[in-house]
C-alpha cells in the first residue's frame, strides 16, 4: 500500500487522525474498496468514528496487494498523530507531503511526513492485526432527518458548556430542542438548564417521521453538517460527506424511559423499557443490536436520505478550530460515529443494515450559500 | 535609584557585584540548565559561568559575559560558590513575572567571599527586597575534555526547526540516537519508543542548516532520552544550536541565545553517550 497526500489534505489527514484520537485509543486502518478507512471506537464503546477517504483524497493510490489489509496501533501515542495533529495551526505550513506505506513482509506501516525546509520525518511502527470495525446502522432506515450548515450546528452547541456530559435532542414536527440532560428530578432544581429550540426552517432539511427525544453524551460530539437521527434504535447519527471523503460518527443515546423528563415529545413506544444506569449510554436492545456480529456491506450507489452535501463554512469558527471542517472545495470532511464492531463474516444479510459509503457527487461548490439563521 | 544608594563602605566588602537593569537577562539563562537544585557559580573578569551536572553524564553550561551587566566587579582573579539554584531562580523573580513594558526587576548580585552568602537586592517600582541565599563549597565541575581538535563531526542549525522536532520525541525511547554523516541522511534524529522508531532529517543543504561540516565516517550515537529531554529548556530560548560530536561519541550542543536587549550569551551542554551493556 502506498498514499500520498499533498497540500490543504494533509491537513485534512491530520484532523481525521486528531478528530479520531479524541475519540478512542487506537486507530484502526483498513483498505477497503472505496478506499481507505481510519476508525476509531471508544472504551465504552458507546462513540465510534469513520473518515473514508477515497483515492481520489491522495495524490497518489495504490491500494495494498492484500485488499483485505486492516491493522490497529495506538492513536494517541502514534507519532504520525502526534506529529500530525500537534500544533495543527501550523501544520499546513510545516507538511507539505504526507506519505503512507505498507510493508507487509515486516508488519510494519511507515509514514513520512515532508516537511519545510527539507526536513524529512519518518515514522517506522508497528500494527497489531485486528477485527474490522464497523458499527451497525442504517442512514436509510432514518426515521428522522435533520440536515444543516456546520455553523448551525456549532452555534447550536456553542451555548453548551464545556463540561457538559449529556445532551438531549428533541425532535417535533416542526421544532428541534437541545437540552442540557441532567440525571435526577433533584439536581434540576440546582442545575443550570439551557434549552435551544430551532425551528425547521434553520435547516436545509426537515424531515421529522417520528416524534422523539434521544440523549447522547455531548462530549463526543464534534463537528457535524448533517443529524440523521435513528428513532428506533436511538443512535444519533452525524454523517459528513465530501467528494472524496466521507464521514460517519455515531454515538449511543440513553434510553428515553430512563428519564421522566419529557415535556414536549412522546417518547417513541418502541424505546425499551429497562432502566439504565446512569453512566451507561447503552440500552439492552442496543447492546445486543451492536453486538450482532453482522457485515456492513458497503453497497453500490443507492439512494441517500439526505440531499447533496453542503459546503461546510465554518473556517472562522473559532470553537471548532481544531477540528475544522477542511476548507476548500475538495476538502469537506465528513465525521460519523457508528457503535459497535462487527466481525468480517463474508456473507450478509440482505436486510442488513448497510451504510451507504459511496462517494457523493459533490454539489457544485456555492461558497456563497450563508447558513440559515 | 534605590540599589545605588548602599554605602561605600558596604560596597568595599563584596568581592564581586554584578548588577543587571534587568534581571531576566540572567533569570531566563539559569532557567534554561535549571535540571538540577544546585549550581556551580564561577566568576572571572570575562564574566559569569553557571554550571549545572546530572548524574555525571550531563552537564549544563550558562555564559553571562561581563558585558551583559551593567555593573560588574570582580576584586579576584575567579570567584566560585555553589548555590541552589531553586531558591535563586525563586528570589530572581520574586516580583513576580510582570508583563507590563518597561516594568522589570533590576538587580543587584553581591558575594563577600567564602563562608557568606549570596546577597540579592531586588528592586521593582520602588519595592526592594534584599535576599541573602546560603553558599556551599563549590565542587569541582567536571571536565568532558571537549577540545575541537577532537571533534569529528559538526553541524549548526537554526533552533526553529531543531524545536519541533524535539517537541515530538517519543519519549517511549529510552535514548536519542544522532547520526551525522557525509552522505544520506546528513544529520538524523532517531527514537525507539514502544510503537516503533522515528527519524527526523535534516538534509545538509536545507536552509536551516547554517553549517555542516562532517568527516568522511558517518558517526551514530546514542544519549540517554532522559538526559537530553531537558535541554529543549535552552533549545526553546535559543535562536541557533551546534551540534558536536567528538571521537569518543561525546556530544555538545551549543546554544546561542538572546537575551530581552538583545545581548548573546551562550548555554552548551556536554552529554556522555549511552553505552550499551553487553550481555553475558
Amino acid at each position: 500500500m502506498d498514499c500520498v497526500a499533498t497540500g490543504g489534505n494533509v491537513k485534512v489527514l491530520a484532523k481525521a487522525i486528531h478528530s479520531l484520537s479524541r475519540i478512542g485509543e487506537e486507530l484502526y486502518l483498513e483498505s477497503v474498496e472505496d478506499g481507505l478507512a481510519l476508525r476509531s471506537v471508544n472504551s465504552s464503546r458507546s462513540a465510534f468514528a469513520c473518515f473514508l477517504l477515497s483515492p481520489l483524497f491522495f495524490q497518489k493510490y495504490q491500494a495494498p496487494s492484500d485488499q483485505s489489509f486492516r491493522c490497529k496501533m495506538p492513536i494517541k501515542v502514534t507519532l504520525p498523530a502526534k506529529s500530525l495533529s500537534c500544533s495543527l495551526a501550523s501544520l499546513d505550513r510545516s507538511v507539505e507531503k504526507c506519505r503512507i506505506q505498507l510493508d507487509s513482509e515486516k508488519n510494519r506501516l511507515t509514514i513520512t511526513l515532508h516537511c519545510k525546509h527539507g526536513l524529512l520525518k519518518t515514522h517506522n511502527l508497528s500494527f497489531q492485526d485486528c477485527e474490522s470495525l464497523q458499527a451497525v446502522f442504517d442512514k436509510e432506515s432514518c426515521a428522522n432527518v435533520l440536515q444543516a450548515q456546520p455553523r448551525l450546528m456549532v452555534d447550536t452547541v456553542l451555548h453548551f458548556p464545556p463540561s457538559l456530559e449529556e445532551v438531549n435532542l428533541s425532535v417535533t414536527s416542526d421544532r428541534v430542542w437541545l437540552r442540557n440532560h441532567v440525571e435526577d428530578d433533584a439536581d434540576s432544581l440546582r442545575a443550570m438548564m439551557t434549552e435551544l429550540c430551532l425551528s425547521s426552517e434553520e435547516f436545509d432539511h426537515f424531515a421529522v417521521g417520528t416524534q422523539t427525544s434521544v440523549t447522547f453524551c455531548l462530549k463526543e460530539l464534534r463537528v457535524t453538517v448533517y443529524l440523521c437521527i435513528l428513532t428506533r434504535l436511538s443512535p444519533v447519527i452525524l454523517s459528513v460527506t465530501d467528494s472524496v471523503l466521507e464521514a460517519n460518527f455515531v454515538l449511543a443515546t440513553l434510553s428515553e424511559d430512563s428519564h421522566p423528563k419529557k415535556n414536549h415529545v412522546n417518547s417513541d413506544t418502541k424505546h425499551p423499557d429497562t432502566e439504565q444506569p446512569p453512566d451507561d449510554f447503552m440500552s439492552d436492545d442496543m447492546d445486543s443490536f451492536l453486538i450482532a456480529m453482522e457485515t456492513s456491506e458497503l453497497p453500490g450507489p443507492s439512494h441517500v436520505p439526505t440531499s447533496p452535501p453542503q459546503p461546510t463554512n465554518n473556517r472562522k469558527h473559532s470553537f471548532i478550530e481544531d477540528e475544522a471542517l477542511a476548507e476548500g472545495p475538495p476538502n469537506k470532511k465528513f465525521c460519523s460515529l457508528f457503535f459497535g464492531s462487527v466481525l468480517p463474516t463474508p456473507s450478509q444479510l440482505p436486510n442488513q443494515t448497510m451504510q451507504s459509503q459511496e462517494v457523493l457527487a459533490s454539489d457544485s461548490e456555492d461558497e456563497n450559500q450563508t447558513e440559515t439563521s | 535609584m534605590p540599589l545605588s544608594t548602599q554605602s561605600q563602605a558596604d560596597a568595599d566588602q563584596y568581592i564581586l557585584i554584578a548588577s543587571l537593569d534587568n534581571a531576566r537577562n540572567l533569570s531566563n539563562i539559569l532557567k534554561a540548565i535549571s535540571l538540577r537544585d544546585h549550581a556551580i557559580f564561577n566568576a572571572t573578569q570575562n564574566g559569569l559561568k553557571v554550571t549545572v551536572e546530572d548524574s555525571k553524564c550531563l552537564q549544563a553550561n550558562a555564559f553571562i559575559q561581563a558585558e551583559i551587566f551593567q555593573e560588574y566587579i570582580i576584586k579576584e582573579d575567579a570567584v566560585g560558590f555553589q548555590v541552589n539554584l531553586t531558591v535563586l531562580l525563586d528570589c530572581l523573580t520574586i516580583f513576580g513575572g510582570s508583563t507590563v513594558p518597561g516594568v522589570c526587576t533590576a538587580l543587584r548580585m553581591c558575594y563577600n567571599g567564602y563562608g557568606y552568602p549570596l546577597t540579592l537586592f531586588l528592586e521593582e517600582g520602588g519595592v526592594v527586597t534584599v535576599c541573602k541565599i546560603n553558599t556551599q563549597e563549590p565542587e569541582e565541575p567536571i571536565d568532558f575534555d571537549f577540545c575541537s581538535t577532537n571533534v569529528t563531526n559538526k553541524v549548526i542549525l537554526q533552533s526553529e526547526s531543531l524545536k519541533e522536532a524535539f517537541s515530538e520525541l517519543d519519549m517511549t525511547s529510552e535514548v536519542l540516537q544522532i547520526t551525522m554523516s557525509p552522505s544520506h541522511p546528513y544529520f538524523r534524529l532517531s527514537t525507539f519508543g514502544n510503537s516503533g522508531n522515528a527519524h527526523y532529517d535534516y538534509p545538509k543543504d536545507s536552509d536551516m542548516m547554517e553549517l555542516f561540516h562532517c568527516t568522511s565516517e558517518a558517526s551514530t550515537c546514542k544519549y540517554k532520552m532522559s538526559l537530553l529531554k531537558p535541554s529543549t529548556k535552552a533549545l526553546a530560548l535559543s535562536c541557533k544550536v551546534s551540534v558536536r560530536t567528538d571521537s569518543r561519541g561525546f556530544l555538545s550542543l551549543q546554544y546561542l541565545v538572546r537575551n530581552d536587549d538583545g545581548q548573546i550569551c551562550f548555554v552548551e551542554y556536554y552529554c556522555c553517550p549511552d553505552e550499551e551493556v553487553e550481555e553475558e
